[in-house]
């Protein structure tokens, strides 16, 4: 049941973007654009969870593209894939503008947070996402209750690990571990390798 | 359960969710424990999978606006640490046109490092990486230069381009697939002032494709000649140019 299902779109099995990202540091448009289209959907997605607002999440969604046009040159195949990269600094963006004190006024209550709908539970009509979204609903289901409220209330809400203990009611220390544990659940049900 | 123990940051930290303040305490933790490094990979990874299952439909007018705003805005240089592994790169064409040109230097940059020549004294590697940084910006710069004008020519099997901006006084010189000078010389590149040659730096002799930002300004200088000349360069050339390129007008 440990079996990782290989799905397209993963992290790991994009050479492409590889290749495109190495024609973008070259200044290449084109490629970029093709960049753009391989990633718009999951940097927008991550803005939009994090922030919900429509127009700051378009916001965050565009200027991580920038920057990745911009720092392109700058990418270093040895730290993770390109996919891995440009998530990552999307999450990482989203997270800043969240936590910045405009945004931060704006947030929704820790009932609210507690209530929400899985931002996966959105409706998509792209196949790869759709299964991409099947396969990580089904091992988010392997993690304990806790585990799973630390990682999306982390993850998907952009919360600091203290918010998600305040949020939770529970010590920190024990929010630090569900993290840990939940990802490692996490990766091992997805099969990822680094 | 010890909740100082660092090692059990590396979940908090991939999916970012440590306060600023631990998330330094923990980067420095992290640069020495090489077992962190590849659990906050692997998180890192992981955390990928949920962006990917988070992907929502876009606006199109938003690609419009990127690509818009990236057509004006300038990539950072590869960082001087990067030039190593850069160079493992291939050479891409050699078409016209500014940006054609700016991937080519890029690319030559990337094969052949940019061969820049310092005759001073010794210095410690990270003032050398900063100045070849500077070196590489300062290229970047003649060559995106709104005055920037070239002219091509052939040597050899190989060509040359060379690209002057008069407002920065400046010239580089792109070599592609020049043949390798005879062991133990060097290509020396010359401003050439109305006949008088003027040392303006040496190419990397195992670059068969690079750009050399010429040393010193162009400073009316009429056309620039290349030359070989024994390891290390010479005050004045003791070989007839290979070739010699006017300035382009």
């Amino acid at each position: 049941m440990k079996e990782p299902v290989h799905i397209g779109g993963s992290p790991s099995a994009a050479p492409d973007l590889q290749d495109l990202l190495h024609d973008v540091a070259l200044g290449d448009q084109d490629a970029f654009a093709s960049v753009y289209d391989a990633v718009v959907g999951p940097v927008l997605g991550v803005a939009r969870a994090v922030l919900r607002d429509r127009a700051q999440s378009e916001e965050v969604a565009q200027e991580v593209l920038v920057e990745v046009w911009r720092t392109a040159p700058r990418y270093r195949p040895e730290r993770g894939s390109p996919l891995n990269w440009i998530l990552t600094l999307a999450h990482r963006r989203a997270v800043d503008r969240v936590r910045s004190v405009e945004a931060a006024a704006a947030r929704d209550t820790k009932a609210a947070l507690l209530a929400h709908q899985p931002v996966y539970d959105e409706v998509t009509e792209q196949v790869e996402t759709r299964l991409e979204q099947e396969q990580v609903r089904r091992c988010l289901r392997t993690l304990t209750a806790l585990q799973r409220q630390s990682v999306t209330l982390a993850y998907y809400r952009g919360l600091t690990y203290r918010e998600v203990a305040e949020a939770l009611a529970l010590p920190l220390g024990t929010v630090k571990t569900r993290l840990r544990d939940g990802l490692i659940r996490l990766r091992d049900c997805l099969g990822v390798t680094a | 359960m010890t909740t100082t123990d660092p090692h059990a940051l590396t979940g908090a930290y991939a999916l970012h969710a440590l306060p600023d303040e631990e998330r330094a305490a923990f980067e420095r933790h992290l640069a020495g424990c090489e077992s962190c490094a590849q659990e906050v990979a692997e998180f890192s990874a992981t955390a990928a999978r949920l962006a990917l299952a988070a992907a929502v439909p876009t606006r199109p007018a938003m690609r419009e606006e990127v690509l818009r705003r990236v057509a004006t805005v300038r990539q950072l240089p590869p960082a001087a640490a990067s030039l190593d592994r850069a160079r493992r790169s291939v050479w891409r064409g050699r078409g016209a046109g500014r940006r054609a040109l700016a991937a080519c230097v890029a690319a030559a940059v990337a094969c052949g490092g940019v061969a820049v020549w310092q005759y001073q004294r010794a210095q410690d590697a990270g003032d050398r990486a900063a100045r070849a940084q500077r070196q590489v910006e300062e290229l970047a710069g003649v060559l995106a230069a709104p005055d920037a004008k070239s002219r091509v020519a052939r040597i050899g099997d190989g060509a040359a381009t060379l690209v002057v901006s008069a407002g920065r006084d400046r010239a580089v010189f792109v070599a592609s697939r020049m043949a390798a000078p005879p062991r133990g010389k060097v290509y020396e590149l010359w401003f050439s002032d109305g006949g008088k040659m003027r040392a303006a730096g040496l190419m990397d002799p195992d670059r068969s494709s690079q750009a050399v930002l010429l040393r010193g300004k162009v400073d009316g200088a009429s056309g620039i000649g290349i030359t070989v000349e024994p390891e290390g360069g010479s005050r004045a050339p003791t070989t007839p140019p290979l070739a010699l390129l006017g300035l382009p007008t």
